[in-house]
């Protein structure tokens, strides 16, 4: 019978895991905080957003959808790999149309704490402007596209946790976005405001209507700590590599 | 009687860092919040003196300046006019704020075409009366750009500070590092986008 | 029956052709589209009530391909085929030439419903660009001329099958394909077009156990012909080994890499080589299902195909007890894609299979442990299944007579762009590229891409270089660009086809195909700084490193190769040098909209060379 422990390393510590468990479950077991955004505990990994990209045994690969396994070195916490990682919060930050300033999300929102813990003060990409389609029809959830970053988290749970299937992606390329299950809009799906999609979100696509701003400025989820800081007891804001500002 | 360079040389190793501010396609928040420092203004203003600014109402430089904060980003030529000046007349340029450095909310348009943008504000807004539907155009009313520009796509920008507005604290932090030649590393709580 | 009556009791009857089976979604809408012109909100309604799924997911999927809609198309669609190719051989005189005819933009229907005009990449007629498709009709050799005669004609008969006069060589004027298409087989090589018994390596097959089989194939050191090379064998052996089933073999004919068209002219002139190839998979990993995947481009083979199984089942080599062979039962059924590059990469071209988008699915597990519908699947290039068939007929040590140490046997090499001689060659690997170039007949090359976009493009100080896996892999694919070509222009057109092609499912591919266009983009307008150079080779590798398929992958390559080997290009693009403005903001188009929105022009007088601007006229505040 298979051995179901398996043990590896992760920036050059030695982690004992369940077999069939990926990278990033194992290392947040173990106290090892893998920036990640699509991932949510519990739901089908999706792979998406990239931001978990680690090295496994040297090639790149996303923890969130690689098991583990006997003998694996993964590499981190490195420069390169925060380099990277910064590279695609900035693409997702340009991708969009996010406009912090006056978002509700602000402040709760985990695109921006990933530019947070990143130090990203302004992205070197041109932002692109899409022109994105907000859908207000539901009486009680606003979907605002031009926040959305494809994680797929609503897509998931409306289908696998809700039960519904409310949600789904449509159009390739650029051109993907977020679609819903009714000719109607949201307002014609049979999405209610308690379900569960509507709360995953990670940045401000889904909002509950009429619960903005209830939490003042300096008590938000991540106005003191940074994203990721509750993995592990050491695991602070990372040292920013590039001068952050510049 | 003339200045020997020497002599010159030590009034400028002397004199006060100049600073020069701005507000472009911006609302004056970031200046409001540079005010903000309260009583440490008083101690910026022993550092430093200001230049070609709001603060002081001074309209054009005296000089070369040592550090320019520009809020706001640019929405039209005029903007564009102000910046330049501000790029050739400053040795560090910092866009402070939001609508500098990604162009905030003004860049709320980016995703319309200008044409769209006038209809709305001069034709078919809700309360526009205009029956001749001109869209206004003396010489006085700066054009605006096709779309709002964050500062560092115009000229190059040597620092970002982020927010709307930055912390007085994050502004008081900039400065006085970039003043005494310390690298600009501001703390996770002074990097906010709102 | 109202309107909306009938069109539902024609859905129901297509999805029930195809058994109500959601895992036939491709199939299904490909036929809404085909009796529609379009699918429709109460078509995907009705889809979805059908087959049990919701309606976001046939959305979902009519989004996906190219060749499905959901506005409504002209009764006729006439695809002009954007690849760099075509361009250089005329296609935008063509293209002119239809939008004038049509009096209509591409991506517009005429009025009377009658065309629609839209562009698609490349269609596997590089040989005989620049090309179009009327509907499922491929029409080649195209000049401004024929297209008059073309919109005329088919004025005159809407049947674009009537279009074709002459038929091509070979296959090609079979009465169940009758194309123009023409196979130009420039060198036949020993492996693919040399005389061979019919069905020997299949004979040979069972004549061995399956893990004998697996045996002589790694024996052989095939490796995949795709593009990627794994080790045929090996994929063989995995998939063999995988526990549960059924199990399946799918053939990739997607082939959608701009510039190849091998397997074309494989699977009109070779298909019981194919299918043999197939069928000795089938057995050697214990599948009992097999899938073609033929690329929607080349519908038009399809009934021949389908006609080459039947001839087989016919003739005992298909279903069951193939050949005598007590247990062995196999079968193959064809999938037609609808328009998707990125549904070459296996696991897309799984998702595909099963009705879905073509998003590639995350590895691991890989597909020889869970693929179709979860179940093991061995997927392999059309190529490599021919030659596989004809390893077991003569042996792993005939097939490595030929090639290298870590590339075995021969390739076929589909040859376009500035040459005398487009079409096709098999060469043995490790054939210099110099002495290709020879044979094709190539002109003055300045470059040469060897294996698509999502390759190299190779200057001629590396032309001395081999193709084979260690030094210079390919597919297949060989476009020759002469000296006069712009390499960054086509270097932007392959970004552009990665952007549409890309699935959008990952970050890096989805907004760095198009931030990387952008910035060579605004070197091509003379507008870069020496920065951007830098900026292009992070942005190249964060892509390449952090993609989650081979098409992000590779998409920066071309990028990364050129500001390798020929960065000259990149350093003539430089603007000014001066970094206190600019360069790639340029006031003057930033004021156009505005100027002539407002109806008078700037008050200053902006211009390169002075920084600051003065007014033109004085204020009067």
């Amino acid at each position: 019978m298979q051995n179901d422990t398996v043990t590896f390393v992760i920036d050059q510590k030695e982690v004992r895991a369940r077999r069939g468990q990926t990278i990033l479950e194992a290392a947040e077991q173990a106290g090892v905080y893998i920036p990640r955004l699509c991932h949510l505990k519990g739901l089908t990994p999706h792979g998406s957003c990239r931001v978990c990209t680690v090295r496994v045994n040297g090639r790149y690969q996303a923890a969130c959808t690689y098991p583990v396994a006997d003998d694996l070195v993964v590499e981190n916490d490195t420069e390169e790999l925060r380099t990277l990682r910064r590279d695609l919060l900035e693409m997702l930050l340009v991708e969009g149309n996010h406009f912090c300033m006056f978002c509700e999300k602000s402040g709760h929102c985990e695109l921006q704490a990933l530019a947070y813990r990143h130090s990203i003060a302004a992205p070197k990409y041109p932002h692109l402007w899409p022109r994105r389609e907000v859908d207000a029809s539901h009486p009680d959830v606003l979907l605002d596209r031009n926040r959305c970053v494809l994680c797929g988290r609503c897509v998931r749970v409306s289908r696998d946790v809700d039960g519904k299937n409310v949600f789904g992606f449509v159009g390739r390329g650029p051109h993907r976005h977020l679609g819903v299950n009714s000719r109607r809009g949201l307002g014609g799906s049979d999405l209610s405001a308690d379900d569960q999609a509507v709360t995953v979100c990670p940045v401000g696509c889904l909002l509950r209507k009429r619960t903005a701003f209830q939490v003042p400025v300096g008590q938000r989820r991540f106005d003191r700590q940074p994203i990721g800081a509750e993995v592990g007891a050491g695991a602070g804001s990372p040292q920013p590599s590039e001068s952050p500002m510049q | 009687m003339m200045e020997t360079v020497q002599e010159r040389e030590q009034r400028q190793l002397n004199r006060k860092p100049r600073i020069a501010t701005a507000s472009l396609a911006g609302c004056f928040g970031c200046h409001m919040s540079v005010l903000d420092l309260d009583e440490r203004i008083l101690e910026l203003a022993e550092l430093v003196e200001f230049d070609r600014s709001p603060i002081d109402d001074l309209k054009d430089f005296t000089g070369p300046v040592d550090i320019g904060l520009i809020e706001g980003g640019c929405c039209n030529e005029e903007n564009v006019r102000v910046l330049r000046e501000f790029r050739k007349h400053c040795r560090i340029l910092v866009s402070l704020g939001d609508c500098a450095t990604m162009g905030g909310v003004p860049a709320l348009r980016n995703t319309l075409s200008l044409q769209e943008c006038f209809r709305e504000a001069y034709c078919d807004g809700p309360t526009v009366y205009n029956p001749t539907g001109l869209i206004p155009n003396d010489p006085e009313i700066p054009l605006l750009l096709d779309r709002v520009y964050p500062c560092h796509e115009v000229v190059r920008v040597d620092y970002h500070l982020p927010g709307c507005p930055p912390s007085a604290e994050s502004i008081w932090q900039t400065l006085t590092a970039l003043l005494n030649n310390r690298p600009l590393d501001l703390p996770y709580e002074l990097i906010k986008y709102d | 029956m109202d309107e909306n009556g009938a069109t539902k009791a024609a859905v129901q009857a297509i999805c029930r052709e195809h058994g109500n089976d959601r895992t036939r979604m491709l199939d299904i809408l490909r036929d809404v589209q085909r009796r529609f012109g379009f699918v429709s909100d109460e078509a995907m309604d009705e889809v979805a009530e059908v087959t049990g799924c919701a309606r976001i997911d046939v959305e979902s999927v009519v989004s996906f391909y190219a060749f499905l809609s959901d506005r409504p198309q002209g009764r006729i669609v006439i695809r002009l085929c954007n690849d760099v190719v075509d361009e250089l051989k005329g296609m935008p005189e063509v293209a002119a030439a239809f939008r004038r005819e049509l009096g209509i933009a591409i991506g517009e229907t005429t009025s009377d419903g009658f065309f629609t005009l839209a562009e698609t990449p490349c269609i596997g007629m590089c040989d005989q660009a620049p090309a179009v498709l009327v509907n499922d009709v491929v029409v080649t050799d195209l000049d401004p001329d024929r297209v008059r005669r073309i919109v005329h004609r088919l004025r005159y008969n809407p049947d674009p099958s009537a279009l074709v006069t002459e038929v091509g060589d070979g296959n090609n004027g079979h009465p169940l394909v009758r194309a123009m298409v023409r196979n130009n087989v420039r060198r036949a090589g020993e492996v693919i077009f040399s005389d061979r018994m019919a069905e020997a390596g299949l004979q040979q097959a069972l004549r061995l156990t399956p893990e004998r089989v697996i045996e002589q194939v790694k024996q052989s050191k095939l490796c995949g012909r795709g593009g990627a090379g794994f080790p045929t064998g090996r994929k063989w052996e995995f998939t063999r080994a995988a526990q549960g089933g059924p199990k399946y073999i799918i053939c990739n004919a997607d082939e959608g890499e701009p510039g190849t068209f091998k397997d074309r002219v494989l699977l009109t002139e070779r298909p019981d080589l194919l299918f043999e190839g197939m069928t000795i998979a089938a057995y050697a990993i214990g599948a009992s299902e097999g899938i073609l995947y033929l690329r929607g481009e080349y519908a038009y083979l399809r009934r021949f195909l389908e006609h080459v199984l039947e001839e087989r089942r016919r003739a005992g080599l298909l279903g069951q007890s193939i050949l005598g062979v007590d247990g062995f039962d196999f079968d193959i059924r064809i999938q037609l894609g609808a328009g998707s590059y990125v549904c070459g990469e296996e696991t897309a071209l799984i998702s595909s299979c099963e009705g879905q988008r073509g998003d590639p699915k995350n590895r691991p597990p890989f597909p020889a442990e869970k693929g179709f519908l979860g179940r093991p699947t061995c997927v392999n290039n059309v190529e490599t299944l021919c030659k596989a068939a004809r390893i077991l007929e003569e042996g792993p040590d005939w097939f490595r007579q030929w090639g290298t140490e870590s590339s075995a046997g021969t390739k076929l090499l589909s040859i376009s762009g500035d040459c005398l001689r487009p079409g096709i060659y098999e060469v043995p690997f490790g054939v210099k590229l110099s002495d290709v170039l020879k044979l094709c007949g190539a002109r003055d090359a300045g470059a040469v891409l060897v294996g698509g976009p999502s390759g190299r493009l190779v200057a001629p100080a590396d032309f001395d270089e081999r193709i084979c896996f260690e030094e210079l892999p390919t597919g297949g694919a060989i476009v020759v660009f002469d000296s006069s070509r712009d390499l960054l222009r086509i270097v932007s057109r392959y970004l552009a086809f990665f952007i549409d092609e890309s699935c959008g499912h990952c970050t890096p591919c989805r907004v760095g195909n198009v931030l990387l266009k952008e910035r060579i983009d605004r070197l091509r307008r003379g507008q870069g700084e020496r920065s951007d150079l830098e900026y292009l080779e992070r942005l190249a590798r964060t892509i390449q490193a952090t993609s989650r398929c081979g098409l992000g992958q590779t998409s920066p390559r071309l990028v990364e190769c050129t500001l390798r080997d020929f960065r000259s290009l990149y350093e003539a693009c430089l603007g000014r040098p001066d970094l206190e403005l600019r360069p790639s903001f340029d006031i003057r188009a930033a004021l156009r909209e505005s100027e002539a929105l407002v109806g008078r022009d700037s008050v200053y007088n902006w211009n390169e060379q002075s920084e600051l601007p003065c007014r033109t006229t004085p204020s009067r505040l």
